[in-house]
């Protein structure tokens, strides 16, 4: 009997992972092998639409497009949530402050996601806040056009959206380097940067692991940023996916799904690869 | 409904409540229905779950319903893509569904709606003849597209198909619709717009938009790239795949070189882009222009020489209503045509499909004003009272006749939709 003990410990997860994950997964991929016409499903065995996904050249534009938003924005958010934990970590010596502004950081997710990104559109817009001001300040005489409805506003938002995701288990993992390691390595004569390039960075893969794991997966999946902020100019995998959910091509969208989950899984399983994330846990 | 029932309702007079009176007496007796009883003490506990679009997914009208039918009217509100879509895949979570004719095209194949039998429609010989009969006068035009006609009526209650021709049976009970056309800005093009093709003229580069719902952005896609003479049309609402491939590159190409600043997808967002100036010349609904202008924003529903793209909508019955349930639902359709409603809608800058009724429930300013394009002689109040027009102000478009005269295609579903959407798809994405 107690050999089996571990196994009906593990039972309930196992039982909620069960249905709530591996059974919607296993549809997801049966369905993408079925035929669809205008507003039905047909049970089938069919290819057309993975054939549909590889042939087109939209939709390897789409995925392009997706990894290039994903790339920037894990570039950017790693630069700013670096530099964020760094500063929360050993710039600011008194615990109290450094809580206070380890909260700050996480004012953006205080409202909801949607409205954050309205909130942009009049900052941004042709005669947006941003603009006005600048034309006051005389920096530009007509308004840009680019800071709205483009590329650049989406990677803003995601920006905006998710750097919080790097900053936390990047700040996580800074607090729990040994202290003495740094004054060992200033005593040794290791300057800033050396210090950090040996000591602190290598210290900080595993936050920075995890991080990444959630911005390119967040970044991946997202549909209603790029949508919002690139009027619709602009289309991801997610947004795409979306688009044919609500035009009933469920097989499609379901053969995107697939695709997309074994893209972000691989992904995944590179990131893990490199980096050994168990070490923070 | 029985005969009896009809010689006692015509020699009634149409307003709401002595009808309601009537048809709740006649239910009462136990003539019509087999809940005689149950009806009266049950009226209360019934719910007709509604799903429908922004446009007339409106509360006002569910408290209405309470109040002039006793019974709950609960709205799920939802883009039309959406709606079309949960109608017909989840049919059983609905009722009603509030749905445009050319998502029924798409969706009453499916059986997911059941016909109406137009023997319980009161006011069925009342409704617009652009319904009934496919023209607004007897030697006017029918539109190309899929138009509410061509798919309002089916022949029996298992048809899959449309008669095309009046039936007894309905598809859908027409409530509301609409000539649409381009909206601008008066005060920021700078210049008379007076055709579709203006939307392409370079002088807007980045300041146009385009809605992004392809059963109809497509048609106003259609619009503009005939009227630049880019593309020639055998059916702009049945088009072949040389077409669309046509329509798309004309598309692809407007959109790469910078015409377009974005695309929109709900009501919300065309006010947006116009009202903050992002957008000076775009595809518009009726209502969004009044909603800019009511901001204080010059917004004008422009009339174009090709003339308007017209939709319509109407309430379907869900195949598994019955019972109680049922007659309730007929009392709604039936209400929706007495007029209240029709007021209500008419006042958005929409049309109901009952005038005379809708007439009865407006001033004679407001029904100059809207429907038969005569100066305000007093100021126009939107149906949340606020201001809308001053006195003086005439109706883009003019009068009813004018602007439903002129409608030259509908919103569609065509013989290549599945090919079409797949198209409008690389448009978005290119």
């Amino acid at each position: 009997m107690s050999r089996y003990l571990p196994f009906l410990q593990a039972a309930p997860l196992f039982l909620i992972l069960a249905v709530f994950l591996l059974v919607p997964m296993a549809m997801l991929v049966v369905v993408s092998f079925y035929d669809y016409d205008s507003f039905s499903l047909i049970p089938d065995f069919v290819l057309t639409n993975y054939r549909d996904v590889f042939s087109s050249w939209v939709t390897w534009q789409t995925y392009l497009k997706t990894v290039w938003f994903a790339a920037l924005t894990w570039a950017i958010t790693l630069g700013l949530g670096f530099w964020l934990a760094y500063f929360l970590a050993f710039v600011v010596r008194d615990p109290g402050w450094r809580m206070l502004l380890f909260v700050l950081t996480t004012v953006p997710f205080w409202t909801s996601n949607l409205i954050r990104m309205i909130a942009w559109i009049p900052f941004l817009g042709r005669n947006g806040i941003l603009n006005n001001a600048l034309i006051k300040a005389g920096a530009i005489d007509r308004p840009l056009e680019f800071l709205l409805f483009s590329d650049f506003a989406v990677i803003l938002a995601l920006v905006h959206l998710y750097t919080l995701f790097m900053v936390v288990p990047i700040f996580n993992t800074m607090m729990r380097i040994d202290r003495q390691l740094l004054e060992a390595a200033r005593d040794a004569g290791a300057g800033f940067w050396q210090a950090l390039w040996f000591i602190i960075l290598p210290l900080c893969k595993p936050g920075i692991g995890i991080g990444s794991i959630f911005v390119v997966v967040l970044v991946m999946g997202d549909f209603a940023t790029v949508r919002l902020m690139s009027g619709g100019q602009s289309a991801s995998v997610g947004l795409m996916i979306s688009n044919q959910i609500g035009l009933m091509q469920y097989p499609a969208a379901a053969a995107n799904a697939v695709v997309l989950l074994a893209m972000v899984l691989l992904l995944v399983g590179a990131m893990l690869r490199m980096i050994d994330i168990r070490k923070e846990l | 409904m029985t005969n009896s029932n009809k010689t006692a309702l015509s020699r009634t007079s149409w307003s709401r409540r002595s009808l309601l009176a009537l048809s709740g007496a006649a239910l009462g007796s136990g003539a019509v229905s087999g809940f005689p009883t149950i009806w009266a003490q049950n009226i209360k506990d019934v719910t007709l779950r509604q799903i429908g679009t922004g446009v007339s997914g409106l509360n006002p009208i569910a408290e209405q319903v309470k109040k002039d039918l006793g019974f709950n009217l609960q709205l799920t509100v939802s883009d039309t893509d959406a709606v079309a879509q949960r109608a017909a895949t989840q049919a059983r979570s609905f009722d009603i569904a509030d749905i445009e004719y050319f998502s029924i095209k798409k969706v009453y194949p499916t059986g997911a709606v059941q016909p109406i039998d137009t023997g319980r429609i009161k006011l069925m010989d009342k409704i617009v003849p652009i319904f009934t009969t496919g023209r607004l006068t007897p030697d006017g035009q029918m539109g190309q597209g899929t138009s509410p006609f061509s798919v309002g009526f089916v022949n029996s209650k298992g048809a899959k198909g449309f008669a095309g021709q009046r039936t007894e049976l309905m598809t859908l009970l027409p409530t509301i619709y609409n000539a649409d056309t381009l909206g601008i800005r008066p005060d920021l093009v700078g210049r008379p717009i007076a055709r579709w093709k203006d939307l392409l003229d370079p002088a807007f580069k980045g300041r146009a938009a385009i809605l992004n719902i392809p059963g109809i952005g497509i048609m106003d896609a259609a619009m503009v790239a005939e009227s630049a003479g880019i593309v020639k049309y055998g059916d702009k609402g049945n088009m072949t795949r040389a077409e669309i491939d046509k329509t798309i590159a004309f598309l692809i190409d407007a959109k790469r070189s910078g015409q377009f600043r974005a695309f929109w997808k709900t009501f919300d967002e065309s006010v947006n882009l116009m009202a903050s100036g992002e957008v000076v010349i775009q595809s518009m609904w009726s209502p969004a222009v009044a909603a800019v202008r009511s901001r204080g924003i010059a917004c004008t529903y422009q009339p174009l020489t090709e003339g308007y793209r017209a939709w319509g909508s109407g309430l379907g019955i869900m195949r598994h209503v019955s019972g109680l349930q049922l007659d309730a639902a007929y009392e709604y359709l039936n209400w929706y045509l007495s007029g209240w409603v029709g007021a209500f809608l008419n006042r958005q800058g929409y049309y109901s499909a009952v005038l005379e009724t809708a007439q009865q429930n407006m001033s004679e300013n407001e029904w100059g004003y809207w429907m038969e394009g005569k100066p305000a002689t007093a100021s126009i109040m939107s149906p949340d009272g606020r201001e809308m027009e001053k006195a003086g102000a005439v109706r883009d478009g003019g009068s009813f006749t004018e602007r439903m005269g002129k409608v030259v295609c509908w919103n569609s579903v065509m013989n290549e939709d599945r090919y079409m959407v797949q198209k409008w798809n690389e448009f978005i994405a290119a």
